[in-house]
Protein backbone atom coordinates (compact mmCIF):
# COMPACT_ATOMS: atom_id res chain seq x y z
CA UNK A 1 0.00 0.00 0.00
CA UNK A 2 3.06 2.17 0.98
CA UNK A 3 4.89 3.87 -1.87
CA UNK A 4 8.40 3.95 -1.22
CA UNK A 5 9.14 6.70 -4.41
CA UNK A 6 10.01 9.66 -2.02
CA UNK A 7 13.29 10.37 -0.79
CA UNK A 8 15.20 7.66 1.82
CA UNK A 9 15.37 8.71 5.27
CA UNK A 10 18.45 8.31 6.97
CA UNK A 11 17.98 8.89 10.78
CA UNK A 12 19.75 12.61 9.99
CA UNK A 13 17.47 15.36 8.70
CA UNK A 14 15.44 14.35 5.69
CA UNK A 15 17.18 15.74 2.38
CA UNK A 16 14.88 17.70 0.43
CA UNK A 17 14.06 16.06 -2.53
CA UNK A 18 14.72 17.93 -6.01
CA UNK A 19 11.37 19.28 -6.42
CA UNK A 20 12.30 21.43 -2.57
CA UNK A 21 10.57 21.15 0.85
CA UNK A 22 8.43 18.01 0.58
CA UNK A 23 5.90 18.92 3.53
CA UNK A 24 3.15 20.92 3.71
CA UNK A 25 2.26 21.42 7.11
CA UNK A 26 3.49 20.85 10.58
CA UNK A 27 1.65 20.27 13.96
CA UNK A 28 2.75 19.92 17.18
CA UNK A 29 0.30 19.41 20.17
CA UNK A 30 0.18 18.38 23.46
CA UNK A 31 -1.39 16.31 25.75
CA UNK A 32 -4.46 18.81 26.73
CA UNK A 33 -4.77 19.80 23.04
CA UNK A 34 -3.67 23.17 22.95
CA UNK A 35 -1.72 23.21 19.47
CA UNK A 36 2.40 24.80 20.82
CA UNK A 37 3.36 24.78 16.87
CA UNK A 38 1.63 25.13 13.32
CA UNK A 39 3.63 26.20 9.89
CA UNK A 40 2.64 25.66 6.72
CA UNK A 41 4.84 25.55 3.68
CA UNK A 42 2.05 24.58 1.18
CA UNK A 43 -1.73 25.39 1.56
CA UNK A 44 -3.14 26.20 -1.26
CA UNK A 45 -7.01 25.74 -0.15
CA UNK A 46 -7.60 27.13 3.11
CA UNK A 47 -10.86 26.40 4.67
CA UNK A 48 -11.44 27.21 9.01
CA UNK A 49 -9.91 29.85 10.49
CA UNK A 50 -6.70 28.72 12.71
CA UNK A 51 -8.25 27.88 16.09
CA UNK A 52 -11.40 25.45 14.26
CA UNK A 53 -8.36 23.57 12.30
CA UNK A 54 -6.35 22.95 15.22
CA UNK A 55 -9.60 22.02 17.16
CA UNK A 56 -10.36 19.73 13.85
CA UNK A 57 -7.05 18.23 13.96
CA UNK A 58 -6.67 17.35 17.62
CA UNK A 59 -10.33 15.68 17.02
CA UNK A 60 -9.51 13.96 14.34
CA UNK A 61 -6.21 12.09 15.87
CA UNK A 62 -7.67 11.29 19.32
CA UNK A 63 -10.36 9.29 17.73
CA UNK A 64 -8.68 7.85 14.99
CA UNK A 65 -6.01 6.22 17.89
CA UNK A 66 -9.41 5.24 20.13
CA UNK A 67 -10.59 3.87 17.14
CA UNK A 68 -7.52 2.08 15.94
CA UNK A 69 -6.58 0.81 19.23
CA UNK A 70 -10.05 -0.81 20.29
CA UNK A 71 -10.29 -2.31 16.44
CA UNK A 72 -6.88 -3.92 17.09
CA UNK A 73 -7.51 -7.35 16.53
CA UNK A 74 -4.27 -8.57 17.86
CA UNK A 75 -5.84 -7.05 21.26
CA UNK A 76 -6.87 -9.32 24.32
CA UNK A 77 -8.67 -6.71 25.91
CA UNK A 78 -11.83 -4.39 24.46
CA UNK A 79 -13.50 -2.14 25.77
CA UNK A 80 -16.39 0.06 24.19
CA UNK A 81 -15.79 2.90 22.10
CA UNK A 82 -15.24 6.05 24.32
CA UNK A 83 -13.63 4.59 27.17
CA UNK A 84 -10.77 6.43 27.55
CA UNK A 85 -7.68 4.38 26.89
CA UNK A 86 -5.14 3.81 30.08
CA UNK A 87 -1.41 4.58 29.10
CA UNK A 88 0.13 0.92 27.70
CA UNK A 89 -2.73 -0.17 26.33
CA UNK A 90 -3.70 -0.65 22.13
CA UNK A 91 -1.63 0.03 19.14
CA UNK A 92 -0.95 3.34 17.69
CA UNK A 93 -1.46 4.64 14.05
CA UNK A 94 1.27 5.80 12.24
CA UNK A 95 0.21 7.48 8.82
CA UNK A 96 -2.53 7.53 6.70
CA UNK A 97 -2.84 8.79 3.13
CA UNK A 98 -5.48 10.13 0.60
CA UNK A 99 -5.05 11.12 -3.04
CA UNK A 100 -3.87 14.69 -2.22
CA UNK A 101 -1.96 13.87 0.82
CA UNK A 102 -0.33 11.98 3.21
CA UNK A 103 -0.43 12.69 7.14
CA UNK A 104 1.96 10.97 9.36
CA UNK A 105 1.62 10.85 13.48
CA UNK A 106 3.73 10.16 16.43
CA UNK A 107 2.38 10.22 19.37
CA UNK A 108 5.55 10.10 22.93
CA UNK A 109 4.19 8.35 25.57
CA UNK A 110 4.22 12.26 27.53
CA UNK A 111 1.34 13.04 25.21
CA UNK A 112 3.45 15.28 22.36
CA UNK A 113 1.66 14.50 19.26
CA UNK A 114 3.51 15.40 16.09
CA UNK A 115 1.66 15.74 12.85
CA UNK A 116 3.76 15.92 9.49
CA UNK A 117 1.40 16.61 5.91
CA UNK A 118 3.66 15.98 3.41
CA UNK A 119 3.25 14.68 -0.39
CA UNK A 120 1.31 11.25 -1.10
CA UNK A 121 4.05 9.67 -2.35
CA UNK A 122 6.56 10.40 0.62
CA UNK A 123 8.13 7.09 2.40
CA UNK A 124 7.61 5.92 6.04
CA UNK A 125 8.54 8.66 8.28
CA UNK A 126 8.57 8.03 11.16
CA UNK A 127 12.23 8.66 11.40
CA UNK A 128 11.99 11.74 10.78
CA UNK A 129 9.12 12.64 13.51
CA UNK A 130 11.68 10.95 15.92
CA UNK A 131 14.36 13.59 14.65
CA UNK A 132 11.56 16.20 15.13
CA UNK A 133 11.23 14.94 18.51
CA UNK A 134 14.15 15.17 19.29
CA UNK A 135 15.01 18.56 17.92
CA UNK A 136 11.91 19.91 20.39
CA UNK A 137 13.36 18.40 23.54
CA UNK A 138 16.79 19.75 22.46
CA UNK A 139 15.12 23.17 21.76
CA UNK A 140 11.68 23.70 23.24
CA UNK A 141 12.20 21.51 26.61
CA UNK A 142 15.61 22.71 27.79
CA UNK A 143 14.95 26.46 27.15
CA UNK A 144 14.35 27.81 30.31
CA UNK A 145 12.12 30.69 29.50
CA UNK A 146 9.73 28.38 27.52
CA UNK A 147 6.62 27.20 30.36
CA UNK A 148 5.42 23.77 29.18
CA UNK A 149 1.50 23.87 27.55
CA UNK A 150 2.24 27.50 25.71
CA UNK A 151 2.86 27.62 22.23
CA UNK A 152 6.20 28.09 20.74
CA UNK A 153 7.58 31.27 19.74
CA UNK B 1 9.79 -0.71 8.80
CA UNK B 2 10.55 -2.32 12.25
CA UNK B 3 10.52 -0.16 15.23
CA UNK B 4 14.07 0.60 16.75
CA UNK B 5 14.52 -1.05 20.03
CA UNK B 6 15.16 1.01 23.58
CA UNK B 7 18.68 1.62 23.74
CA UNK B 8 19.96 0.66 27.36
CA UNK B 9 21.05 3.27 29.92
CA UNK B 10 24.59 2.53 29.48
CA UNK B 11 24.53 3.48 25.95
CA UNK B 12 22.59 6.87 26.25
CA UNK B 13 24.87 7.51 29.33
CA UNK B 14 27.92 7.28 26.83
CA UNK B 15 26.44 9.31 24.42
CA UNK B 16 24.89 12.41 26.14
CA UNK B 17 26.82 15.64 27.27
CA UNK B 18 27.98 15.09 30.52
CA UNK B 19 28.82 17.06 33.20
CA UNK B 20 32.09 16.93 35.84
CA UNK B 21 30.42 15.14 38.81
CA UNK B 22 31.90 17.03 41.26
CA UNK B 23 30.35 20.37 40.03
CA UNK B 24 27.00 18.86 40.04
CA UNK B 25 27.06 17.99 43.30
CA UNK B 26 28.66 21.00 44.89
CA UNK B 27 25.74 23.14 42.76
CA UNK B 28 23.41 20.94 44.42
CA UNK B 29 24.95 21.27 47.50
CA UNK B 30 25.20 25.18 47.60
CA UNK B 31 21.82 25.27 46.22
CA UNK B 32 20.37 23.54 49.40
CA UNK B 33 22.47 26.21 51.40
CA UNK B 34 20.85 28.43 50.16
CA UNK B 35 17.45 27.26 50.66
CA UNK B 36 17.97 26.82 54.18
CA UNK B 37 19.52 30.04 54.99
CA UNK B 38 16.61 31.49 52.89
CA UNK B 39 13.75 29.63 54.06
CA UNK B 40 14.98 28.55 57.58
CA UNK B 41 12.01 26.01 58.36
CA UNK B 42 13.43 22.20 57.42
CA UNK B 43 9.83 21.04 56.24
CA UNK B 44 9.36 24.21 54.00
CA UNK B 45 12.86 23.37 52.39
CA UNK B 46 11.71 20.22 51.86
CA UNK B 47 8.61 20.84 50.36
CA UNK B 48 10.54 23.21 47.76
CA UNK B 49 13.03 20.57 46.72
CA UNK B 50 10.01 18.48 46.01
CA UNK B 51 8.49 21.28 43.78
CA UNK B 52 11.69 22.13 42.14
CA UNK B 53 12.07 18.25 41.04
CA UNK B 54 8.37 18.21 40.09
CA UNK B 55 8.97 21.23 37.76
CA UNK B 56 12.30 19.13 36.88
CA UNK B 57 10.27 16.01 36.13
CA UNK B 58 7.83 17.74 33.78
CA UNK B 59 10.41 18.85 31.30
CA UNK B 60 12.88 16.08 32.01
CA UNK B 61 10.65 12.83 30.83
CA UNK B 62 10.35 14.04 27.01
CA UNK B 63 14.11 14.04 26.67
CA UNK B 64 14.22 10.86 28.61
CA UNK B 65 11.49 9.94 25.84
CA UNK B 66 13.28 10.91 23.22
CA UNK B 67 16.77 9.59 23.92
CA UNK B 68 15.99 6.07 25.05
CA UNK B 69 12.91 4.93 22.69
CA UNK B 70 11.23 3.10 25.53
CA UNK B 71 7.30 2.26 23.81
CA UNK B 72 4.88 2.90 26.71
CA UNK B 73 5.00 0.42 29.19
CA UNK B 74 2.33 -1.76 29.39
CA UNK B 75 1.98 -1.57 33.44
CA UNK B 76 3.64 -0.06 36.22
CA UNK B 77 6.43 -2.76 37.09
CA UNK B 78 7.59 -2.04 33.89
CA UNK B 79 7.48 1.63 34.63
CA UNK B 80 9.68 0.89 37.86
CA UNK B 81 12.30 -0.87 36.30
CA UNK B 82 12.85 1.69 32.85
CA UNK B 83 13.16 4.44 35.81
CA UNK B 84 15.92 2.60 37.85
CA UNK B 85 17.82 0.71 35.10
CA UNK B 86 17.25 3.67 32.21
CA UNK B 87 16.37 6.67 33.65
CA UNK B 88 18.84 6.84 36.55
CA UNK B 89 21.58 5.75 34.91
CA UNK B 90 21.00 8.38 31.82
CA UNK B 91 20.80 10.91 34.32
CA UNK B 92 23.16 10.14 37.46
CA UNK B 93 25.02 7.83 36.04
CA UNK B 94 24.53 5.19 38.38
CA UNK B 95 21.94 2.33 38.38
CA UNK B 96 19.27 1.75 40.99
CA UNK B 97 17.44 -1.94 41.86
CA UNK B 98 13.87 -2.31 42.29
CA UNK B 99 12.50 -4.39 45.38
CA UNK B 100 9.75 -4.94 47.61
CA UNK B 101 6.87 -5.26 45.22
CA UNK B 102 4.01 -5.24 46.96
CA UNK B 103 0.70 -8.21 46.73
CA UNK B 104 -1.17 -5.60 43.88
CA UNK B 105 1.61 -4.49 41.79
CA UNK B 106 1.58 -0.70 42.60
CA UNK B 107 4.35 0.07 45.40
CA UNK B 108 7.64 -0.19 44.71
CA UNK B 109 11.28 0.26 46.65
CA UNK B 110 13.40 2.08 44.52
CA UNK B 111 17.12 1.40 45.83
CA UNK B 112 20.42 3.50 45.25
CA UNK B 113 23.76 2.07 46.61
CA UNK B 114 25.08 5.12 45.51
CA UNK B 115 24.46 8.66 44.76
CA UNK B 116 26.28 11.43 43.30
CA UNK B 117 24.35 14.36 44.81
CA UNK B 118 25.21 13.33 48.21
CA UNK B 119 29.32 13.08 47.69
CA UNK B 120 30.89 15.44 50.47
CA UNK B 121 27.74 15.94 52.41
CA UNK B 122 27.24 15.41 56.36
CA UNK B 123 23.97 16.92 58.03
CA UNK B 124 24.43 18.63 60.89
CA UNK B 125 22.29 18.49 64.63
CA UNK B 126 20.42 21.36 62.76
CA UNK B 127 19.05 20.03 60.15
CA UNK B 128 18.38 16.58 60.98
CA UNK B 129 14.42 15.96 59.20
CA UNK B 130 15.64 17.47 55.91
CA UNK B 131 15.55 14.97 53.35
CA UNK B 132 18.37 16.54 50.99
CA UNK B 133 17.52 13.81 48.11
CA UNK B 134 14.38 15.45 48.24
CA UNK B 135 14.35 16.71 44.53
CA UNK B 136 14.62 12.84 43.04
CA UNK B 137 11.45 12.38 44.68
CA UNK B 138 10.20 15.49 43.01
CA UNK B 139 11.73 14.12 39.57
CA UNK B 140 9.81 11.15 40.13
CA UNK B 141 6.61 12.17 41.13
CA UNK B 142 6.63 15.09 38.05
CA UNK B 143 7.54 12.74 35.23
CA UNK B 144 5.40 9.66 36.11
CA UNK B 145 2.86 12.83 36.18
CA UNK B 146 3.32 13.24 32.38
CA UNK B 147 2.55 9.80 31.45
CA UNK B 148 -0.82 9.86 33.38
CA UNK B 149 0.36 7.92 36.28
CA UNK B 150 -0.57 9.80 40.01
CA UNK B 151 2.22 8.78 42.47
CA UNK B 152 3.70 9.23 45.85
CA UNK B 153 6.95 9.34 46.32
CA UNK B 154 8.51 9.02 49.78
CA UNK B 155 12.25 8.31 51.54
CA UNK B 156 12.17 5.16 53.40
CA UNK B 157 15.56 4.73 54.14
CA UNK B 158 18.52 7.92 53.87
CA UNK B 159 22.32 7.37 54.18
CA UNK B 160 23.19 10.89 55.80
CA UNK B 161 20.71 9.86 58.57
CA UNK B 162 22.93 6.54 58.91
CA UNK B 163 20.88 3.55 56.46
CA UNK B 164 23.02 1.88 54.66
CA UNK B 165 21.36 2.69 51.46
CA UNK B 166 18.96 5.32 49.93
CA UNK B 167 15.61 3.43 49.39
CA UNK B 168 12.49 5.34 47.44
CA UNK B 169 9.30 4.34 47.82
CA UNK B 170 7.09 5.15 44.92
CA UNK B 171 2.98 4.22 44.96
CA UNK B 172 0.91 4.32 42.52
CA UNK B 173 -2.28 6.31 43.36
CA UNK B 174 -4.18 5.89 40.27
CA UNK B 175 -3.61 6.11 36.15
CA UNK B 176 -5.11 9.02 34.81
CA UNK B 177 -6.43 7.97 30.92
CA UNK B 178 -5.72 10.61 28.14
CA UNK B 179 -9.63 12.74 28.45
CA UNK B 180 -10.82 15.01 25.06
CA UNK B 181 -9.93 18.73 26.36
CA UNK B 182 -12.70 19.74 24.00
CA UNK B 183 -16.53 19.97 25.36
CA UNK B 184 -18.87 19.01 22.25
CA UNK B 185 -20.81 21.85 22.00
CA UNK B 186 -17.77 24.46 20.83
Amino acid sequence: MQFFGGSEISPSPPVPTASGNNAYMLYIFNRNGVCLLYREWNRPLKTLNSHQDHKLMFGLLFSLKSLTAKMDPTCVDKGNLGVPQLPGQGCSFHSFRTNTYKLSFMESPSGIKIILVTHPRTGDLRESLKYIYNLYVEYVVKNPLYSPGTPIR
Amino acid sequence: MAPVAPRSGDAIFASVERVNAELFTLTYGAMVRQLLTDLEEVEEVNNQLDQMGYNIGVRLVDEFLAKSNVSRCVDFKETAEVIAKVGFKMFLGVTASVSNWDAEGTTCSIILEDNPLVDFVELPDTCQGLYYCNILSGVIRGALEMVSMKTEVTWLRDMLRGDDAFELQVKLLKQVPEEYPYKDDE
